[in-house]
């Protein structure tokens, strides 16, 4: 139940794009359509879902202070490589899965584009793993945040990109065609989102 | 009105293309088309043998909402006249030297409907007033027709509002709802989510010291009593329903403080018999929504261990408690924000029955959750759609290759 309770938290009351704001390029950007929409989601998704406790396993077995006693080097703290860690980890996932992508769902690889290789640097991906470290979690936990984040934000972005395909046919003003109605729908669907805020299960 | 119809038509030629007035063509068929029936007709092919249009559907929701009007001004007017009976009061300023030549009398139905009226007008007027100004705005720049839809969504808007809040705050409510949540989409049937609602949920969390809590429901100065879900949500008792000092008749009928327009589930039901019976709601979405909320909570009843006593309130009571019926009636129904496919119906009203009673009975935060579990509906209502037609295209594929 604390671990559903996690997830459930994660996906739609701290929804990372949608009451954090992280993730915001990749979120706006890939939600023109549903379907590279729930490619980018699928692969944030996996993304989370492995470097958030891969990063905690990192941390409470290497760089934490006192993590190295194994070694016998209790007198070590390595916590301000944290963030170049994390990083790295990301970096290391998003390459490989890059290779499996090109290798077995090319025409996913090809929407993506760019933004595959940017996902690198996404802050909704390094945002769920500084959570993961600002809130303590066990390694089991934080596989059940990760994945919650991914999940919360492939909902979000999903959501999003059909709103966008329903609004094909909508006329806003000129100066807010694109990219600022995109804005506006964010902000709307955020709103929508605040009803679950606070929510105890 | 036959010379009206004739000035009207001799003064045509300055309203179109190259006249002197072109830019202000919206306005001049607005009060055409809102006096007179439409002299526009289709030329080519294919020609649609209906009477039914934009105009009749919204004057059609208008006269469904009719009882929900009239028991608003009733209601609003009943709680404030008992509330001061009770006290032996008189309310102050403006309204009460009117209200001194009427008498307050809680048995008398005009008693309560003017002073009812006295409440609910001036929010009306100024929903009325500020939404024409921007939508008259974006119209005429634009060079867009005037849309009844606005008739609707301002009616709507009151009658989901405490009597108490202050006018200015409806002011800016109506501006970001009709600005934001459609005219920035261009207008109705354009927008993703219901105007109303999306008015509501703007006023309600950018103030929520006027939109919740207990002193806002009757429309007496410094009267405290809560809604019956506020009272549920505050109690510790094990039985909430206990808690509360009114009886489920009088819930169904609405003789309840809350939100002018919700608080009747009997006027809601009239409603809901005309939208039905002219096909202008979908059955789908009400009864989709009425299964989802029934099943949620039977599912929360049904608990072994409750995390909190709300789990426990039956089902004959959440459905006429709150803005339940009616934003099942009025609010989800909204054809263009709800799905539009039959089965994503099915879905998005069973997700807003679900999210209703989610909120209510588990999240500490809101007592009430129907407003914002239809504007969670209206979300993912085009997600529903997408999936359904992407299902439907894959069937076919396979049958005809």
């Amino acid at each position: 139940m604390h671990y559903l309770d996690i997830i459930f938290r994660s996906v739609f009351i701290e929804n990372l794009p949608l009451s954090f704001f992280l993730g915001m390029c990749t979120f706006l950007a890939i939600s023109k359509q549903v379907k590279a929409a729930l490619g980018l989601g699928l692969a944030v998704l996996v993304l989370t879902a492995i470097t958030v406790p891969l990063n905690n396993f990192l941390l409470n077995t290497l760089f934490k202070a006192g993590a190295l006693a194994w070694l016998g080097q209790p007198d070590i703290d390595l916590s301000f490589l944290g963030l170049m860690i994390y990083i790295a980890t990301i970096a290391a996932i998003v390459q490989v899965l890059e290779m499996v992508l090109d290798r077995f769902v090319p025409a996913l690889y090809n929407t993506l584009g760019i933004f595959l290789p940017l996902l690198t640097v996404n802050c909704a991906i390094l945002g769920a793993s500084l959570f993961m470290v600002e809130r303590d979690y066990t390694f089991l936990e934080s596989a059940a945040y990760g994945f919650g984040a991914g999940a919360g934000f492939l909902l979000a972005v999903v959501a999003l990109a059909g709103i966008r395909e329903k609004c094909e046919y909508a006329t806003p003003p000129k100066g807010l065609r694109g990219l600022g109605m995109t804005f506006i729908t964010a902000g709307l669907m955020a709103m929508a989102f605040m009803g679950l805020a606070g929510m105890r299960l | 009105m036959k010379s009206l119809n004739k000035f009207f038509l001799d003064i045509k030629p300055y309203f179109a293309k190259g006249g002197k007035l072109e830019k202000l063509y919206p306005l001049y068929e607005a009060t055409d088309s809102f006096l007179f029936s439409t002299t526009k007709s289709t030329r080519s092919a294919p020609h649609v043998r209906d009477a039914i249009d934009l105009k009749r559907i919204m004057i059609t929701v208008i006269i469904a909402l009719v009882p929900c009007t009239i028991m608003a001004l009733w209601n609003t007017g009943y709680q404030a006249n008992s509330a001061l009976v009770a006290m032996g009061s008189l309310p102050a300023g403006w309204r009460g030297a009117i209200m001194q030549g009427v008498g307050i009398d809680p048995g008398s139905i005009l008693s309560n409907i003017i002073h009812g009226s006295l409440y609910f007008f001036p929010i009306y007027i100024v929903t009325v007033v500020v939404g024409s100004i921007w939508e008259a705005l974006f119209n005429l720049i634009r060079g867009h027709e005037f849309s009844e839809a606005f008739l609707v969504t301002s009616l709507l808007l009151p009658l989901t509002l405490p009597p108490t809040i202050p006018l200015w705050q409806v002011a800016v409510g109506v501006s970001f709802g009709v600005v934001f949540a459609k005219e920035v989409f261009g207008g109705v049937g354009k927008n993703f989510m219901n105007p109303a609602l999306a008015c509501r949920a703007f006023i309600y969390f950018a103030y929520p010291a006027q939109m919740s809590g207990d002193k806002i429901w009757t429309a007496v100065d410094g009267l405290s009593r809560a809604t019956p879900l506020g009272v549920m949500a505050q109690t510790s008792s094990q039985n909430p329903i206990a808690a509360l000092d009114i009886t489920w008749f009088q819930a169904f009928i609405g003789t309840i403080p809350g939100s002018m327009g919700e608080t009747s589930a009997l006027a809601c039901l009239l409603g809901a018999a005309l939208l039905l019976v002219t096909g202008i709601a979908s059955w789908r979405i009400m009864l989709s929504m009425l299964i989802g909320a029934v099943a949620t909570t039977i599912f929360f009843n049904l608990l072994p261990e409750p995390a909190s006593p709300l789990y426990a309130i039956p089902v004959h009571w959440h459905l006429v408690l709150g803005g339940f019926a009616f934003g099942l009636v009025f609010m989800a129904t909204d054809p263009v924000s709800g799905a539009q496919t039959q089965a994503g119906q099915w879905m998005y009203g069973i997700l807003i029955g679900f999210l209703s009673i989610l909120i209510r009975v588990a999240n500490p935060a809101y007592p009430e959750g129907v407003m914002l579990a239809i504007l969670m509906g209206n979300v993912f209502a085009p997600l529903f759609d997408y999936f359904v037609i992407r299902a439907n295209v894959k069937r076919r594929t396979l049958r005809h290759g």
